[in-house]
């Protein structure tokens, strides 16, 4: 929590919008870095949004609107602007497709491991015993696992050959959520074992609040502020986990869902026949995309902490002297 | 006598979240060699900023401007290898935390031997010997045997000497001392001040000691400045300061300083009250320990710590009781056990008529209603996302007194104006609040429920003297008003002097001591509560020394 000096300025709701707030905080690189990361990130979240109105042609689509086909590997130009690939499909329907495709498993699978691993990290932090080690445990073993393989293993377990759209999304989402369900959890036990034993909780306790009241009132809403920079960061690992499972094989099939990831894969043999479009495009909306998604999350990091946030340089003109009089205070507070 | 520091026109600005922020305006000092220069304020007056500019320590986001000349060179401006030249052979500092100024996986030898040979090229060996023997001058025993022990082999107060001889091993001029004394008990504080004062007789070195104890100033300075929102006010001879200090902040200052003595005559009018009133002695105690034991369980395979060991006491209503001693005595320990947040182990200890020992927290809820607890952080004891007003409640909506803040708040309204806060304050948040403001909100709230008994864990350590004294008369005032009956923690026995009827010695984990203020501060009977009292370091030079003679004596005796 940072310190105003001016306690009596009222910030306005929009202006204490987590991301909004930080915006207006930095300076210089950092700044430029959460700008570019942030137009980076809305171009993906917009195309996403409005996939079906910018895509030339459906994710699935073989042929145009007269029924000729497109034909496979044609080069970049004309009708289809990114070419289309080895099976038929035209390059730049699928990678705006794609995006559709990334956002709601990132929306899916975050939504789902910050649920279940902050409930989870809450309780087994704040009620500790036996309940806290089991689960400690248990997330130490996941992390044990190498976390592709851990999501192709939930990935089989969950779809069970299913092709549909959302059957896909959600089997790849899950998988992505089991792999990050420990790490919310370390992160708001961490946090809670801290609060706990800090003196607003003790004053609760001597004060007779309940258990629950506790843990929603006081402890609940103080774990939680490094959130938004833990769910950026996994934002850009799960669309990693995504696209190394559609690589793999394990993701949506392409006539359920456009996957940037599997038609990577299929555009393997291309590379060494000189067929570039095929999988330049969809690696570079992969690569963009993480970029975008990161550099928000590492300059959020950073003005989160004060000893690395940079500052606008202190005026040579005499500034007022902090007002923080113990004097004066006793005097002025008297009603 | 030559100058070894001489800064003019001082000017350190911060920048931060909310602007530039002048830490330092316009100061203007110098210190002679053997000499001690003490520098005094309030926390936020720049004495700690101004200190650490005389060897480049500030952080980045400090601009600094003016001259500060040490040994007839400029430092401002200074960096690098120029920078580091300058520290620990011309200026070395002694830190408030000695367990955080020491680095806790290396020997106490290495890190004493580093510097040396950082800055003067010679042998292992010799800086070996070199070391030992500043080791013995700065009276750690054995010291052939201690220099390979680790930091946490040390106590407290060895350590602050370990980090005393880290500073002389290189013969400084200079030797900033912030606040060395802060996080030490009084017993030993007596010794490390000693130690100092042989500094600069032995050694010849120039001493910056920053403190807001007066007593200290009293006890070693030689020449004080006194700081006031990063402008130096006053400057004079430790003896002229005392007896007429000239600006009304110095004044003002002084008044606020503690003094052992003062508490006697409150304590005897407000018995003579509550006999007239007749609630003395025909009623039950409050709390009645008997042969109290806490234990804290020890790891695996070790055995438990007994932190309070066959404590007996008893508090009736309306009476206030100070529990004095010092970091580890079992004060603290005590006052949870009260409040229901430690369990006891062994003994009896009846709170509102409620046995402690093995009590659920079901049977000890309702109880809750009628204890305060006021804690000794008053930085973190408020939930820093609800608002003051919200906080107070707390205990009311809990209670069922009220439904919501909203409700509870012309009752909120009620107790920030019996803390002397404006109503408007309950619309802040806690960061945006003073220490001593956060402090009285959170005697707002531990009475918020008209309790009958409040416990209050240090209410005053972390706040400034001016303020501090202002929290304790309300505290006296609001007990006056609420005839509530209190246990006071405190490690300061001039503090627990003025508030209370009746004073406990703690001393490792027992008793040593009870009885009324003048019979415990008056005529001791416990070797170690002389001690204790004859360490408080009293605001005046001429008082201070005489003090000293005693506590040398004392100790001489033993």
């Amino acid at each position: 929590m940072t310190t105003t000096t001016e306690p009596r300025r009222r910030v306005t709701l929009w202006q204490r919008l987590p991301v909004v707030h930080q915006l207006r905080q930095s300076v210089g690189l950092q700044r430029g870095m959460l700008i570019v990361g942030l137009v980076i990130t809305g171009i993906f979240i917009l195309t996403a949004i409005f996939a079906p109105l910018l895509a030339p042609y459906g994710y699935a689509q073989l042929k145009d609107a007269d029924g000729a086909p497109f034909g496979a590997q044609v080069p970049p130009g004309g009708e289809h602007l990114l070419g289309t690939t080895v099976g038929g499909y035209d390059v730049l329907s699928r990678v705006i497709w794609g995006s559709q495709t990334a956002l709601s498993v990132i929306v899916v699978a975050v939504i789902l491991s910050i649920f279940a691993g902050v409930i989870l990290g809450l309780v087994s932090g704040y009620i500790g015993g036996w309940l806290d080690r089991v689960l400690v445990v248990i997330a130490d073993a996941v992390f044990a696992f190498p976390t592709l393989l851990l999501a192709i293993v939930a990935a089989i377990a969950i779809s069970g050959g299913q092709s549909s759209l959302w059957g896909g999304v959600f089997a790849a989402a899950l998988s992505i959520t089991v792999v990050y369900i420990p790490q919310y959890f370390r992160v708001i036990r961490a946090e809670t074992v801290r609060i706990k034993s800090e003196a607003y909780v003790e004053s609760a306790k001597v004060v007779g609040s309940s258990t629950g009241r506790i843990m929603f009132r006081h402890v609940f809403r103080n774990a939680t502020r490094t959130l938004p920079l833990l769910f950026t960061l996994n934002s850009s690992e799960a669309i990693l986990t995504l696209a190394g499972l559609g690589f793999l094989g394990f993701g949506i099939e392409p006539t359920a869902a456009a996957e940037w990831g599997y038609d990577l894969n299929r555009s393997i043999s291309d590379v060494t026949s000189g067929i570039w479009w095929t999988s330049v495009f969809p690696g570079v909306s992969i690569v963009l995309v993480v970029l975008g998604i990161t550099l928000v999350g590492e300059s959020l990091n950073d003005l989160a902490d004060p000893r690395l946030r940079t500052r606008r340089k202190a005026s040579i003109v005499p500034a007022p002297t902090a007002e923080s009089s113990a004097i004066l205070e006793g005097t002025d507070a008297t009603p | 006598m030559t100058r070894v520091v001489d800064i003019t026109n001082l000017d350190v600005t911060f920048s931060t979240d909310g602007g530039s922020v002048a830490a330092v305006d316009g100061v203007t000092l110098s210190v002679d060699s053997g000499e001690v220069l003490a520098i005094v304020g309030e926390s936020g007056s720049g004495k700690s900023v101004t200190a650490k500019s005389i060897i480049g320590l500030l952080p980045e986001t400090a601009t600094t401007t003016g001259a500060i000349l040490l040994n007839d060179r400029e430092v401002v401006g200074l960096t690098g290898e120029k920078l580091r030249s300058i520290r620990g052979t011309d200026a070395a500092m002694v830190f408030q935390e000695p367990s955080l100024a020491l680095n806790p996986v290396f020997t106490v030898g290495w890190q004493i031997i580093e510097g040396l040979r950082a800055h003067k090229g010679i042998s292992k060996k010799d800086a070996r010997a070199k070391a030992i023997d500043m080791l013995s001058r700065v009276g750690i025993p054995e010291p052939e045997k201690r220099i390979d022990y680790y930091p946490h082999q040390f106590s407290g107060g060895q350590k602050q000497r370990v980090v005393i001889a880290m500073a002389l091993v290189l013969e400084p001029e200079l030797i900033i001392a912030d606040e060395p004394t802060t996080a030490l008990d009084v017993t030993v504080q007596a010794e490390i001040l000693d130690l100092l004062r042989r500094c600069r007789d032995e050694f010849g070195a120039a001493i910056i000691l920053i403190t807001h104890n007066m007593g200290i100033v009293a006890d070693l300075a030689d020449r004080v400045a006194v700081m006031f929102e990063g402008k130096l006010v006053e400057q004079a001879s430790v003896e002229k300061l005392f007896a007429s200090p000239e600006h009304p902040y110095t004044q003002k200052l002084l008044a606020a300083v503690p003094r052992i003595g003062t508490g006697g005559a409150r304590a005897k009018a407000r018995i003579e009250e509550r006999i007239a009133s007749g609630t003395v002695n025909n009623a039950e105690p409050v709390v009645v320990a008997k042969d109290l034991v806490i234990e804290y369980s020890g790891r695996l395979g070790r055995g438990g710590f007994r932190a309070v060991d066959g404590v007996s006491f008893t508090i009736s209503p309306g009476e206030v009781l100070g529990l004095v001693g010092e970091s580890g005595s079992g004060k603290t320990t005590i006052g949870r056990a009260i409040g229901g947040l430690t369990k006891i182990t062994g003994g009896s200890l009846q709170v509102l008529g409620h046995e402690m020992l093995g009590i659920k927290e079901r049977a000890f809820k309702p109880v809750r209603s009628d204890i305060g607890f006021v804690f000794q952080d008053p930085a973190s004891s408020f939930n820093p996302l609800l608002t003051i007003a919200e906080c107070v409640a707390e205990p009311l909506i809990v209670h069922g007194k009220a439904r919501d803040a909203r409700a509870a708040r012309p009752r909120v309204n009620e107790l920030l104006e019996a803390v002397q806060l404006p109503r408007a304050f309950g619309d802040r948040y806690p960061h945006e609040l003073s220490g001593g403001q956060r402090q009285r909100a959170s005697l707002a709230r531990s009475l918020a429920l008209e309790p009958s008994l409040l416990i209050a864990d240090e209410p005053t350590s972390a706040l400034d003297v001016s303020v501090q004294a202002r929290v304790l008369e309300l505290f006296a005032e609001l007990q006056q008003e609420f005839g509530f009956a209190a246990l006071f923690i405190s490690h300061d026995l001039a503090v627990v002097d003025m508030l209370s009827d009746r004073i406990a010695v703690l001393y490792q984990g027992r008793l040593v001591e009870e009885g009324t203020g003048d019979q415990v501060l008056g005529a001791p009977q416990h070797p170690y509560t002389q001690r204790l009292l004859a360490s408080l370091p009293v605001p005046d030079p001429a008082e201070q020394a005489a003090r000293r003679d005693q506590l040398r004596a004392l100790k001489a005796s033993e």
